[in-house]
């Protein structure tokens, strides 16, 4: 048994940041999973983290850069093949409301 | 209203930088371009496309860092920002939260009350989103990405400001300085430069901040006063009769002048930011930073104080000058080519301003070359034309850069300066009018201005108004 708990609401919220529609069964599953992971990364607290920096990339690079020159050209016939749908150019979407 | 209230403003600015090329891809950011030509995998956000960051943004950003006397932060990293719209192909958004590149500075701004300093809090770089398009005919809309991954800066001031003219008067000279720097256009009008008004109102007195709220679509220097105007009286309004002010985003309606909310906190966006792992940290080293600093260049308010001491031009005129990048450049540059310094000026603070106004242009729209000035300023010199033909050539100039030289030979706008022919019409002239011939022997000495103008007319404004003067004055003896 996991010692996280993970609630209706939390699962609920998530599902719904992350667009996704889950049902009865899989939030049930989601629940445990997610409770699984937290105690899994709870581990780190038995470390003492308190003078190391926080890592946020795996490898010891720094400043990797393009200078400003263009070199990409019009490639619109391309990029849209990949539209579900198209109109004049653009990449046609359902009507968004502000 | 019994109470007095204050109102308490902070800004949050964005700048689209002049880079040739995105923050994460090479594609163009040129303005205009057909819908989706200048796109690529990473800017709309395909799946195994990865950014690599545009040199160009850290070094414009860092600048504008330094001439807003902010502290650089020499580590600094770059966060996802998580929201779904489809302006956004990606679903987030590279942005900076945790370690932003300039913190902790201010400028100065003038105001009534004197000089007073806007904290900055911060300067981020980030990507601008696409662009939505709402079709006419369907019931859809339509995506245009070529402005998605357009590098921004934002800049978000500290809530110093308490009034729209002290909003106006930051807006102003920050975009002065950035103009200046080359970073930007900062043209509010085509969205170049974007301000976000924060606004709250409190007792007159009082120390704690009342509840803000955020403003949207502010595009330019007029709607931002009126958006200010209109929020102050709306909160003070529901304070007045006891309600309470709700933490909410709104959106201001230029057209009909009021603002409407688009969201309020309770909805407010759960952002997960978290560090972006397809990007490495950036490293400013000291050497990198002096460089950026020894690149800064001569911003307004130093030169001012150089046109004082150098042109000895008054200050009416160096304010005018200087309140344009482009104007400075062309003052400048016109009289390195050996004009006065008052002469130029005149030429950019009477003409050049009405036909910018006229044709309602910004000084960064001026054609003419300073070369072109300086030529027309030398013809007026060396007596070749006078000041009204002048005027005339310069208004074509304005319009087409024409050379003034060639034009005023080609069109035959060259002075008389044949004295035998002038003095035969003016003869003429005098020998027509006998009327103000004698009202200027009875003393009547204005007379004298009717026979000049007519001379003028007869030469078709071709002719030397001193020699017209000096040869009328002979006859009239």
């Amino acid at each position: 048994m996991a010692k996280n708990v993970i609630t209706d609401e939390t699962i609920e919220y998530v599902g719904i940041l992350a667009k996704l529609e889950l049902s009865e069964e899989e939030k049930e599953n989601a629940k445990k999973d997610m409770a699984n992971m937290l105690d899994y990364i709870d581990m780190l607290n038995e470390l003492d983290t308190g003078g190391v920096e926080p890592m946020s990339h795996v490898f010891p690079v720094h400043n990797v850069f393009r200078e400003d020159v263009v070199t990409n050209g019009d490639d619109r016939e391309h990029m849209l093949a990949n539209a579900p749908d198209r109109k004049d150019g653009c990449y046609k979407v359902p009507k968004t409301v502000e | 209203m019994s109470k007095q209230y204050e109102t308490v403003i902070g800004l949050e600015v964005h700048v689209e930088l002049a880079t040739k090329t995105k923050i994460f891809c090479s594609c163009s950011t040129e303005f205009g371009g057909e819908p989706n030509t200048h796109t690529c995998p990473v800017c709309t956000g395909m799946p195994g496309s990865l950014p690599v960051l545009n040199k160009q943004v850290v070094e414009y950003a860092a600048a504008v860092g330094v001439a807003t006397n902010c502290s650089i932060t020499q580590y600094c990293k770059f966060d996802r920002k998580n929201y779904f719209y489809p302006d956004n192909p990606q679903n987030y958004q590279i942005s900076q939260l945790y370690l932003p590149i300039c913190r902790d500075g201010g400028i100065e701004i003038e105001t009534a009350e004197g000089k007073k300093i806007i904290r900055i809090h911060e300067i981020h770089m980030e990507e601008d989103a696409g662009k939505l398009i709402h079709d006419e005919w369907e019931d859809c809309t339509l995506v245009d990405f070529n402005r998605s991954g357009v590098p921004l800066i934002e800049i978000v001031s500290e809530p110093d400001m308490r009034s729209a003219e002290e909003v106006i008067a930051y807006l102003d000279k920050l975009r002065l300085i950035i103009q200046y720097l080359g970073a930007s256009d900062c043209k509010l009008q085509e969205g170049s430069m974007r301000a976000d008004v924060n606004l709250s109102v409190r007792e007159a007195g009082t120390e704690e901040f009342g509840t803000r709220t955020e403003m949207k679509n502010l595009n330019s220097f007029k709607a931002i006063a009126r958006a200010i105007e209109g929020e102050r009286s709306r909160q003070i309004d529901i304070l007045e009769d006891g309600g309470k002010v709700i933490q909410e985003t709104r959106r201001w309606d230029d057209g009909k002048e009021c603002s409407y909310a688009m969201r309020s906190k309770e909805d407010a966006q759960d952002y997960r930011y978290f560090p972006e792992p397809d990007l490495v940290p950036v490293v400013i080293s000291d050497e990198w930073l002096a460089e950026i600093r020894a690149k800064q260049p001569e911003l307004r308010d130093e030169k001012r104080e150089r046109y004082k001491e150098e042109y000895g031009i008054p200050e009416y005129d160096i304010d005018i000058l200087t309140a344009s990048k482009r104007m400075a450049d062309i003052f400048e540059e016109t009289i390195a080519l050996g004009c006065k310094p008052k002469e130029v000026s005149n030429w950019l603070m009477v003409e050049t301003m009405r036909l910018l106004k006229d044709s309602d242009m910004d000084p960064e729209d001026i054609r003419f070359s300073p070369s072109h000035l300086a030529a027309l300023i030398g013809l007026v010199e060396q007596g070749k034309i006078n000041r009204t033909v002048a005027k005339e050539v310069f208004e074509i100039m304005f319009g087409q850069d024409i050379d003034p030289v060639s034009y005023v030979e080609e069109k035959g706008l060259s002075m008389v300066q044949d004295e035998g022919a002038l003095r035969e019409t003016i003869e003429e002239i005098v020998k027509n009018n006998p009327q103000s011939v004698e009202d200027y022997r009875s003393g009547k000495k204005k007379a004298i201005g009717f026979l000049v103008g007519q001379t003028m007319k007869a030469m078709k404004g071709k002719a030397d108004p001193a020699m017209v003067n000096k040869i009328l004055m002979e006859i009239l003896k």
